[in-house]
């Protein structure tokens, strides 16, 4: 048995508000299927689940905000023997390498406190760190942790929070087993209301769910959304958030390179020649596409910072900047943009556009980019100085595609002409190392049919 | 179909990209990408519609033919059969 938790969102996502259920319990899942709507401060996101198998019951009713980490909902997974104390994560790590070893957060159930929890620990992973792994420990470390005399404490609880780490203490006098907390508060139940049926009185699982089922059942929709005002104002403050977070944290260095578009442009107007308008492309899309194979040559670019160290990633998963109507920015990514041709990387590029303007993205486009690109030449700017999307270490950017007299051979021409930027994390490249991506990325560009 | 008839399909098709928009203020002369903010991506897709509801095939070479209301509105006159 595996849980689905609140995943992580971006950035700076501590929690979540559960706004529709897409599954019902007895519903069979494949891995990709989206299962739940979660609201974030950026809007409505559609989570993705990461395993095949069959959900089994629902944990948290709609309109119940959670934190990150938090199990929504538990799953039988297909083929594989019933292991209930062990908790795994909604997202596989999106890199294939190894990794550093994950922060934990270790509760364990006093036997007298819990006798309806299975005899083995309960080990509740740092929520959706992509470097976050099931880790077994023994049982004298288990009672040692429990007595908090353990020799090698896990690591304090990182900023996304897991159910457990969102209650620092345990709550005053009440006594109740750990899994009873977590299920009382995702379902929102005081524990002081709850009567205990387990040992001298200690609230146990199946207690708080006798108090759950005798309130108000949840319906399968959230009530009213909320103004849009509001939206947007979360929306402000979870971007200021991210921001202020990457400008204190990453030491960014800034490199730019004025590329000549005039090759890749006439290829691009042949190439959409006698198309009709939704099979043409756009420059933006060729820059795209740039962007995510020149990282093969710079490969120190593109993966995530990751507690101390920089976990590279094989896979480019290009983030995107899409301005919302109204105000706000989102910046989805595209998977496996780099092994994506021009037309399939328009495609991919149309619809993440759409989606993010009608709020229906879903949680791996939100939670797996490992660079992102921006580009507001639309709006006439010639220059971006772009801001690293934490914990990514890199982000590139284009302006608007301007003719400027360029120098071919001998003679000065007009030439359709671009900046590109990039923004590099100081603490994994250099200076040298980045000119070298946006001298691929010109190379690139120069020459668009290469493959 | 008449001018009238296809300005009332090109504010609505705008209007798909750009719910606020009120057709009522929009300047017959001004760009559309600047009036509307829309970018490159909402630009291609009003070509879009205006294939489907129209079944007039814009090229990229007349773009610059149909960022006003009213050069849109002129430059599908004459090719609406």
């Amino acid at each position: 048995m595996v849980d689905f938790r609140m995943p992580a969102l971006g950035a700076d996502m501590d929690a979540g508000t559960l706004v529709a259920w897409r599954k019902q319990p007895g519903d069979p899942v494949k891995r990709g299927d989206i299962v739940a709507e979660v609201e974030t401060d950026k809007g409505i996101i559609e989570v993705e689940i990461f395993t095949d198998g069959v959900i089994d019951r629902m944990l948290v009713g709609p309109g119940t905000k959670v934190p990150v980490g938090t199990p929504l909902a538990t799953v039988r997974e297909a083929g594989a023997s019933i292991d209930a104390g062990r908790v795994t994560l909604p997202s596989p790590p999106p890199f294939a390498e190894p990794r550093p070893k994950p922060a934990v957060v270790l509760e364990q159930a006093p036997a007298r406190d819990a006798p309806d929890e299975p005899p083995h620990e309960i080990l509740y992973a740092h929520a959706y760190s992509p470097e976050a792994e099931r880790v077994r420990v023994s049982p004298y470390r288990r009672r040692l942790a429990r007595e908090g005399r353990a020799e090698s404490r896990p690591p304090p609880a990182a900023p996304h929070a897991t159910a457990e780490s969102a209650q620092p203490t345990r709550e005053g006098r009440v006594r109740a087993s750990p899994r009873a907390r977590v299920r009382a508060q995702a379902l929102g139940i005081d524990l002081r209301t709850v009567s205990g049926t387990g040992p001298d009185g200690a609230i146990v699982e199946r207690d708080v769910e006798r108090a759950a089922a005798s309130a108000t059942p949840p319906s399968l929709v959230a009530p009213a959304p909320k103004p849009p005002a509001d939206a947007q104002a979360r929306m402000r403050q979870a971007i200021a958030a991210a921001m202020a977070r990457s400008k204190r944290e990453i030491p960014h260095y800034y490199l730019a390179q004025t590329i000549d578009l005039g090759r890749a442009l006439e290829w691009l107007a042949a190439h959409n020649e006698g198309r009709p308008p939704t099979e043409r492309v756009l420059p933006a899309a060729l820059l795209l596409m740039a962007t995510a194979r020149a990282v093969k040559s710079v490969p120190e670019i593109n993966g995530r910072w990751e507690g101390e160290a920089f976990v590279r990633s094989d896979a480019v998963h290009l983030g995107v900047a899409v301005s919302l109507r109204g105000g706000g920015l989102i910046a989805p990514a595209i998977h496996d943009a780099d092994r994506l041709d021009l037309d399939a990387l328009m495609r991919a590029l149309s619809d993440l556009v759409a989606r993010a303007r009608a709020g229906r993205l879903r949680s791996s486009e939100m939670s797996e980019g490992t660079i992102t690109v921006t580009n507001l030449g639309d709006r006439g700017v010639e220059t971006v100085y772009p801001i690293i999307q934490p914990p990514q270490v890199a982000m590139v950017g284009f302006g608007r595609i301007v003719t400027r007299p360029w120098v071919v051979g001998d003679a000065v021409v007009p030439r359709p002409v671009v900046q590109a930027t990039l923004a590099a994390d100081h603490r994994v490249s250099d200076g040298h190392r980045g000119g070298l991506y946006l001298a691929a990325l010109e190379s690139l560009l120069a020459d668009p049919e290469k493959p | 179909m008449n001018r009238d008839q296809i300005r009332s399909v090109v504010v609505s098709q705008l209007g798909t990209i750009a719910p606020e928009l009120d057709a009522a203020t929009i300047d017959p002369q001004a760009d559309l990408r600047e009036a509307l903010d829309i970018d490159s991506m909402d630009f291609l897709r009003f070509v879009e519609r205006l294939h489907e509801q129209l079944h007039v095939d814009v090229p990229e070479s007349d773009y610059g033919r149909i960022v006003t209301l009213e050069g849109c509105v002129d430059y599908l006159a004459s090719r609406v059969s």
